[in-house]
């Protein structure tokens, strides 16, 4: 075992990173934890009937007032702070890891098949790609979400608000994997290796994919870490501005609007609760990110 | 002047601690050029960069002594060391492409070296800086000073970062491998300054490369080094001439020469070796509808390239890269194809692999024609007829891709073996015949060694069953060792299977021992063609004796 | 060089006309125009004539050139909401966000750059890894969370700065400036820091990053071997080279700023155009969201023009032939 890690560049960087160690063990736990929310939380914030009013604004355990088996405290409703974070994160999870998907797809496809085709197909979708630039992630999304408000009537509205919502993220991201898989692309097509899958007559497809592919992974792989932080952030931050989730569905980012009510009250723990959750799983997903990067790009090392 | 004594460099690392040189001693006067020569890995530039102190961290010298006149380099402290740089020890590095600050004049980095050693006026700095340009042969140096790099061609910034490290008369000039990015008549050139230098001003040089041709031509004493280790030292006629170490020898015995053709170069590793399995391979490439061996034609092919543009209402510069080029490839002979970076024979290659199309001109395989670039359908016969074996041994084999899998994949493309299992079989088989262990299958490129995935990269060819076969400079990325052991291979299957090849390279000495027909081209035109042996007694142009004349030689 | 200004104009203007289409689109087919410009009691006739009037019978390029057209003089139309023309209302709002984001901007590079310099000839200090590490959790706090946390900290706890709106402005002549009183100067700080704070991550990152490159450089290398001193080795030969890819990065990034301050100006309820083209979306004012795009997207393209003008300045190589 001991051996098989020491021969794995990766895998050895990792047993002697603390950083990734303990960022990897919180990333797990958080996802496990929204996989698992139906099973292991003390109530369903989706279910009026799983909690009650008579536990409303118990501070966190340790403070005066505070009492088992609400050990963060709870909200006004009486919603425990664990469940409606462990819901919460599972629906923001759900919607960053598609968008991510969605994303990773769409500019992994555009960029390589830029990068391979060149000429005028490279030229129009590096157009495209400036255009996205100067209507940064946020503005995208907004702006997606504005349209569906338009065309959309009010009660399809509340249905696709998750599709929409994943959907504009999605739409927000994939420049970057655009971007990086054309560049890299660019520097395998001048490589031997690709250059003679050519002169053997293989088919593009074939050459895109089954050559060049494997061996642009590592860059987009450090890509598919970091937007998934971002897609995550980027959906709090659209349901922090009350454009994304509705607040019977909340998402973390739903949570902290919420709590934004209680900032100047005594009950703190409604709001720092979930951001410090929030900042806690960003933080995770981008310290491996940064982990990669330094495995992929050794010269930041 | 500087003396080094059992000089050991470790680099620790988590496999353990690699010593990339250990307990070296050497001594270098002034005035001497002393050569360092040995293969990759030997850790030629490890004692640069120890002498220099600029190891790169976590290197560090271990143990040993190392003086530059009275000065121990080892007692400095990094502050001292810095001044001494420039000062006393200055460095020319291998690419003058990306030696030097592209954001700045040549004057202002002249200058700022002067002036950080000296204490003098910017005025009496830039006199000499002019001053030392024109001794290095750029002419116009009050007005050329004021260039930035980009302006300069590559000899001529290899001379001005040769100003550069002679401008505040230093001792010592350490060269890693000066002349290796330039062209023969360039590198001719540089090394004649280098000896000049050396002449007139009384430097020493460390020069190390891993051309034994260039020790011969301008080196006073030589060290050839062996994995980290000192095999031999000495006046270099004596050591080339008359080599004492076994490894000197087999080094010598490897160089191809210019002088003449060798049918075989004697070399230890190179083996004949015909396991049962080799037998199978051959079988295979010999019977079936393998047929006769083909030729290839060449008419009147030009190709242009576009330039940048540089402007809305003008088209782009057109960049000639061929001229009206044509020659032939006798079936089942070797015709060489050399010249100089920049003459086309690259883009050659390319035009008969079908990635470049040409603007006019006609190809013709074994009498049929071959139809250009993009209109060459990917099932087209030519596709399999015709392989390429390319320069870079590192990334002509996919990284991501077992070896297995990089041999099967033309027997499974052209339909030559439906069966996997015997697919894997072959596959096995044809790297016994290129002289592989047939375990190598389960592996990835990157286990293995330069030459080793050369003939790796010939048995994805051979797999082919090719009967035309296009090497593209096959052994310039290679130790001279490895490179002797791969000609061979070359020469063996060429002759064996009757196979069509073009040999295209730079070095004149190693397409004598390969070529039966040579063309010689330079800036995209085709200036002299003919039977090798006798292009090489008597060039038809002037251009080809040149060529000759300035090659350097490994011969005492 | 004269080439590569023009080169890149053409795609600017290229950008341009893509989002002012985008911007049509939206005025075009999201929602019809008329009914939201007249009420129930209109009749058809009545909103048959408008659409006449307006031009919407015509064909689509018409359309949409009359729109570019329309833009281009200035004339944005008229918001669905407030019936005001838009060109007003964005106009109002510009000094407030334009100076956020200057002032965000010059924090996130006044502080950036030296950090990323310090991180990048530092690589294993503890300096640097504390830097780094702060750093990463400075990207990972949404700006929205920074927010509040500043206002809580400095506005409600130490009561040091206002928690909202501009504080005391000054009208010099259309602008109206916030940065020319203390009281100014006090409200714009919070915002400004909480809108610097992701970007001063991201360019001490790309600073390190470059940097870090260039010192592995050939050059650089031959210059230590030249005993060039540190100073200029560092501050005149690898910065400046640093500086080349960093100042196109941050041109992009001004991108970011002006999105982000869309977040900003919503939990400081700073008086920008980004809060209002959160309330043009909430009330779905078509006119005032396309018109905010396309000022957003000419702001970019302009400061992106500047940088290539700056990138020929610095760099010889697009500024001079070759002559070998």
């Amino acid at each position: 075992m001991w051996a098989f890690i020491k021969r794995s560049e990766p895998l050895w960087l990792f047993v002697h990173s603390p950083a990734a160690i303990i960022a990897a063990i919180l990333a797990l736990t958080i996802i496990c934890g929204a996989a698992f929310a139906p099973w292991i939380a003390l109530n369903n914030p989706y279910d009026l009937a799983s909690f009650s009013l008579m536990d409303g604004l118990l501070p966190p355990v340790w403070q005066e007032g505070g009492r088992a088996p609400f050990w963060l405290g709870t909200d006004d409703q009486g919603r425990d702070m664990i469940s409606s974070i462990l819901y919460g994160a599972r629906l923001s999870l759900m919607i960053g890891l598609a968008a991510m998907a969605i994303a990773t797809v769409l500019g992994v496809g555009l960029g390589l098949a830029a990068g391979y085709i060149g000429g005028r197909f490279d030229a129009v979708v590096m157009r495209i790609a400036d255009v996205q630039l100067a209507l940064p992630a946020i503005l995208t999304a907004l702006l997606i979400d504005g349209i569906a408000r338009g065309v959309l009537p009010t009660d399809v509205q509340q249905e696709f608000r998750v599709v929409v919502l994943t959907l504009a993220i999605a739409l927000s991201l994939w420049v970057n994997f655009a971007r990086t898989a054309r560049a890299s692309t660019f520097v395998e097509m001048n490589k031997d290796y690709v250059q003679a899958a050519m002169i053997q007559g293989q088919h593009p497809l074939r050459v895109m994919f089954i050559h060049i592919l494997p061996n642009i992974l590592g860059p987009l792989l450090v890509i598919m870490t970091v937007d998934l932080a971002s897609a995550i952030l980027l959906e709090a931050t659209l349901s922090f501005l009350g454009i994304g989730l509705p607040a019977d569905s909340p998402s973390l980012g739903t949570l902290i609007r919420i709590g934004m009510q209680f900032l100047l009250s005594g009950e703190w723990w409604i709001l720092w609760v979930p951001s410090i959750f929030l900042v806690l799983l960003v933080v995770s997903i981008n310290i491996l990110g940064d982990f990669l990067r330094d495995v992929f790009n050794p010269r930041l090392r | 002047m500087l003396a080094v004594e059992d000089l050991t460099v470790a680099f620790p690392s988590r496999f353990g601690i690699f010593r990339a040189i250990e307990d070296i001693t050497l001594a270098i006067a002034p005035g001497e050029i002393h050569g360092l020569v040995g293969e990759s890995g030997a850790g030629k530039s490890t004692i640069g960069a120890a002498i220099i102190g600029l190891l790169q961290p976590p290197g560090h010298v271990e143990r040993g002594a190392m003086r530059l006149g009275e000065t121990d380099l080892r007692a400095l402290t990094p502050n001292q060391a810095h001044e001494i740089r420039g000062k006393r020890i200055s460095m020319i590095f291998q690419d003058p492409q990306t030696s030097l600050n592209p954001l700045m004049t040549i004057e202002d980095q002249l200058i700022e070296t002067i002036l950080a050693h000296e204490d003098i006026t910017a005025d009496a700095a830039r006199d000499r800086a002019v001053g030392i340009l024109e001794e290095i042969g750029i002419r116009d140096a009050r007005t050329r000073i004021r260039a930035y790099p980009h302006q300069f061609s590559g000899g001529m910034r290899q001379r001005v970062v040769i100003a550069l490290a002679i401008c505040t008369n230093p001792e010592l000039v350490i060269a890693d491998e000066p002349t290796t990015a330039l062209d023969v008549a360039v590198q001719s050139q540089v090394l004649d300054l280098i000896r000049r230098l050396a002449d007139d001003r009384g430097i020493g040089f460390l020069l190390i490369t891993h051309d034994i041709g260039v020790i011969a031509r301008i080196t006073d004493r030589v060290t050839v080094l062996r994995a980290g280790a000192v095999m031999e030292t000495g006046e270099t006629a004596a050591v080339l001439g008359r080599p004492a170490h076994d490894y000197t020898r087999a080094l010598m015995a490897a160089v191809p020469p210019l002088d003449r053709r060798v049918e075989r170069f004697l070399v230890p590793g190179d083996s004949a070796r015909g396991g049962a399995a080799s037998e199978t391979a051959a079988r295979w490439l010999l019977d079936g509808d393998a047929g006769p061996p083909l030729g290839l034609s060449v008419e009147e092919v030009s190709v242009q390239f576009a330039g940048p543009r540089t402007s809305f209402l003008k088209k782009p510069d057109v960049f000639q890269a061929l001229d009206r080029v044509s020659f032939a490839v006798a079936p089942g002979k070797v015709t060489g194809l050399v010249g100089e970076s920049g003459s086309g024979k690259s883009t050659i290659a390319k035009v008969i692999a079908g990635l470049v199309r040409p603007v006019s001109g006609r190809l013709a395989l074994g009498g049929e024609p071959l139809p250009e670039g993009r209109a060459r359908p990917r099932r087209h016969p030519s596709r399999r007829l015709i392989q390429m074996i390319f320069q870079d041994p590192f990334s002509s084999l996919n990284a991501r891709h077992r070896i297995g899998d990089i041999l099967a994949e033309p027997l499974w493309l052209y339909g030559l073996e439906p069966r996997a299992e015997k697919r894997r079989a072959l596959a096995a088989a044809m790297l016994d015949l290129v002289g592989m262990e047939p375990d190598a299958i389960d592996k990835y490129p990157h286990q293995f060694s330069g030459g080793q995935r050369q003939r790796i990269a010939v048995a994805r060819a051979l797999l082919a069953r090719p009967r035309f076969l296009i090497c593209d400079e096959p052994t310039s990325a290679l130790d001279v060792s490895i490179q002797a052991q791969v000609l061979n291979l070359l020469k063996d299957l060429q002759a064996r299977f009757g196979l069509s090849m073009l040999f295209i390279t730079h070095n004149l000495a190693v397409v004598r021992q390969m070529a039966d027909d040579l063309v010689v081209m330079r800036q995209g035109r085709i200036v002299d063609g003919g039977e090798t042996e006798r292009l090489f007694r008597d060039p038809a142009s002037d251009y080809t004796r040149e060529l000759i004349e300035l090659t350097p030689v490994a011969r005492f | 060089m004269a080439y590569f200004i023009l080169k890149r104009l053409v795609q600017s203007v290229f950008v341009m006309l893509a989002v002012a289409f985008l911007a049509f689109s939206l005025f075009r087919f999201v929602g019809d125009p008329v009914s939201q410009m007249t009420g129930v009691e209109t009749s058809i006739e009545d909103q048959e004539r408008l659409r006449e009037d307006l031009g919407l019978n015509d064909p689509f390029v018409v359309q949409f050139a009359r729109f570019t057209g329309d833009l281009v003089r200035g004339d944005f139309g008229f918001s669905y909401r407030t019936r005001q023309p838009v060109a007003e209302m964005i106009a109002d709002r510009i000094p407030a966000t334009l100076e956020l984001g200057v002032v965000a901007l010059l924090i996130s590079l006044i502080v950036g750059i030296p950090a990323g310099v310090y991180t990048a000839l530092r690589p294993r200090g503890a300096l640097t890894q504390t830097i780094l590490l702060t750093t990463l959790v400075g990207v990972s706090i949404p700006t929205f969370v920074i927010g509040i946390l500043l206002i809580f900290l400095f506005g409600v706890q130490l009561g040091w700065f206002p928690t909202f709106g501009r504080g005391g402005t000054v009208q010099i002549g259309g602008w109206e400036s916030s940065l020319f009183t203390l009281d100014g100067w006090r409200a714009i700080l919070l915002p400004a820091v909480t809108l610097g704070v992701y970007q001063l991550t991201l360019t001490m990152r790309l600073v390190r990053a470059e940097m870090m490159e260039v010192l592995r450089s050939d050059y650089i290398r031959f210059a230590t071997a030249r005993g060039v001193p540190y100073r200029s080795l560092y501050y005149r030969h690898a910065l400046s080279n640093t500086m080349i890819p960093v100042i196109t990065i941050i041109g992009l990034q001004f991108g970011g700023v002006i999105a982000f301050s869309i977040v900003t100006e919503s939990v400081f309820q700073w008086p920008g155009m980004g809060l209002l083209f959160l309330e043009s979306i909430r009330f779905v004012d078509i006119p005032v969201m396309g018109v905010y795009l396309v000022v957003i997207a000419f702001f970019f393209v302009l400061v992106n023009l500047i940088v290539d003008l700056l990138y020929v300045a610095i760099d010889p190589r697009l500024r001079i032939r070759d002559l070998a």
